[in-house]
């Protein structure tokens, strides 16, 4: 504390409330993770260490087909998701605005502004009609319904990296009388890469998260590990559910720091 | 223009369109095509296992306000409807104010931190706001129970003598949306106050306004649109919650997103869940509808100052 002098953006208690809504944030967040390891069978009393529930939770069958289920869906969601997209952004970046761009844009920002509910009710009632006129029951609903609302998240890292590449290097290239398949392959891929990856990484993160939407297109036993998690809850928490929580949690953290590595660098 | 310029402005626009069309395609199939159905489905009759029947009625309308009585045939107001209603509003109205009681004070202390540390700050507030709402729920759900964190703290501190029972009450779904939604608060805060110019607090306080003074006459009407931009990011989700009111409010305290799915479920009224469906839509829409047209008015007025 060597400087005390006046300082005018110093408001008296902004900092104390900023650093207990961080201790707020983290809290619980820890108490879960610290639960996942407790030997015993309570949530909320430790009595000593172990790795018996992620033992637990590694050989229930229930949990490996619903994260086998998780990660299908949601690699297949980004990378449908992230290949519309990146097309997309290319369609609506770094040329003249066409008419019919605005409702292009309004069409992939759709799902950040339609209430959950309301998309996974719409999801339910469509794809209800369409199982009883197909009798395809399998987890194609699921990819496709993930891939839409993934697009926004997809769309938005790519787009932002796009804009801030000019054309000089593409212009540059024709010059040099590379064909236009060749520059995109040889300098617009290359140089959108980290975008497409962030984009992908998003839509993974997206996917892999969802239980609304999820809880109502499922059919019988096409459980997911959020779904599953949910439906656990009418049976108490155990442990088991906090080291699933922690293998997810994990798992974001790691992927959103690579995210903010590769976005970062982008000046 | 020429002919030649003109032809490539349409070949430009032509491939931008062509490029778009997977995407619009997906998003037509799974996103806003389905939304068209719900309003279809909102004119027609329940069936009686669920799903529909194909006779066009008003009743998943009207039944969002009104019930019909068994015997006398007439239609009277649905207060339990009308409380899920007023919950799902004032709950979402409070958590908004909750949240930027808080996430002001945060905002503001991230946004005056050195420059090298900020985005340390700013990478805690986004990891919760990527994490699982779901996980974060289960989080928030163990601290509160009646054997949590917060009641041992409490007990321990002796400012209660016995546990709080707040799992399953209006509390506790309040606090859980609180605790998720507090980063969508503080992100657009951030980006307000960050372009804030700081020396007009010096001009302030050079001119003897007292620091409520500042605040109030300086700070927020420059982070206005921040406060606008977060309020719409809490509240719009926050009126369709679904996840944090079912595990923490139980069966009873229902807001509109559980209300809608009970009619799908054990309600079996799959015209009056669709209604329900389209009126939180319109809520919805017009929140942001409002929040464009304020950005837009903001805009026009900076333009011209």
């Amino acid at each position: 504390m060597a400087d005390r002098s006046f300082s005018p953006s110093r408001i008296p208690g902004f900092a104390t409330v900023a650093v207990l809504a961080f201790v707020a944030l983290y809290l619980p967040i820890f108490t879960l993770v610290a639960f996942s390891f407790n030997a015993g069978r309570a949530v909320n009393q430790w009595e000593g260490f172990s790795l018996h529930w992620y033992g637990v939770a590694w050989s229930n069958t229930a949990v490996q087909d619903a994260t086998m289920r998780s990660l299908l869906i949601a690699v297949m969601a980004a990378l449908i998701s992230t290949l519309v997209a990146t097309m997309a952004a290319l369609g609506t970046t770094r040329r003249r605005r066409f008419r019919g761009q605005t409702f292009i844009y309004a069409m992939i920002n759709q799902p950040l502004m339609v209430p959950e509910i309301v998309t996974a009710v719409a999801l339910l009632i469509f794809f209800a009609g369409i199982k009883v006129a197909t009798g395809y029951q399998g987890l194609g609903y699921l990819i496709l319904a993930h891939s839409a609302f993934c697009i926004p998240f997809a769309y938005l890292p790519i787009r932002a990296r796009l804009e801030g590449m000019d054309l000089a290097l593409e212009t540059a290239a024709a010059d040099l009388y590379a064909t236009p398949w060749r520059i995109f392959r040889r300098v617009t891929l290359p140089l959108m890469a980290p975008g497409i990856i962030a984009g992908a990484m998003l839509a993974f993160v997206i996917s892999l998260d969802d239980v609304v939407i999820t809880e109502f297109v499922k059919s019988g036993g096409q459980d997911t590990l959020p779904t599953y998690m949910l439906g656990q809850l009418r049976r108490g928490v155990t442990p088991e559910v906090n080291a699933i929580s922690t293998i997810l949690l994990g798992l974001t953290v790691v992927l959103l720091t690579v995210f903010f590595l590769l976005t970062r660098n982008r000046d | 223009m020429s002919s030649a310029e003109e032809n490539a402005v349409r070949t430009s626009a032509r491939n931008g369109w062509l490029l778009s069309v997977p995407a619009l395609i997906v998003l037509a199939l799974a996103a806003s095509g389905p939304l068209l159905i719900v309003a279809v489905y909102s004119f027609l009759s329940p069936g009686q296992y669920g799903n529909v029947v194909w006779d066009f009625s008003l009743d998943g309308w009207r039944g969002i306000l009104f019930t019909k009585d068994i015997f006398s045939e007439e239609y009277l107001l649905a207060d339990a409807h009308l409380t899920i209603f007023w919950r799902s509003v004032w709950l979402s109205l409070t958590t908004t104010a909750i949240t930027f009681l808080v996430g002001f004070p945060t905002a503001w202390f991230i946004a005056t931190q050195p420059p090298g540390r900020r985005p340390m700050w700013l990478f805690l507030i986004t990891i919760p706001f990527w994490t699982n709402l779901l996980i974060r729920t289960f989080a928030i759900n163990e601290i509160i129970r009646t054997e949590g964190l917060l009641n041992q703290l409490l007990l321990g501190i002796g400012l209660i003598g016995s546990p709080l029972q707040l799992l399953y009450t209006d509390t506790a779904v309040l606090i859980g949306m609180t605790y998720v939604y507090l980063p969508l608060m503080v992100l657009p805060l951030y980006a307000a106050i960050d372009r804030f110019d700081m020396r007009l607090l010096e001009a302030g306080y050079d001119l003897y306004a007292s620091r409520w003074q500042v605040l109030r006459r300086v700070i927020l009407p420059i982070v206005k649109p921040g406060i606008v931009a977060g309020s719409i990011l809490v509240f719009v989700p926050a009126l369709g919650a679904y996840v944090t009111p079912r595990v923490l409010g139980g069966g009873k305290n229902m807001m509109i997103g559980n209300f809608i799915e009970l009619q799908f479920g054990q309600g079996r009224n799959w015209p009056l869940g669709a209604a329900l469906s389209m009126t939180l839509l319109v809520i919805v829409m017009g929140a942001l509808l409002f929040y464009v047209r304020s950005m837009s008015r903001q805009d026009r007025g900076t333009d011209n100052g």
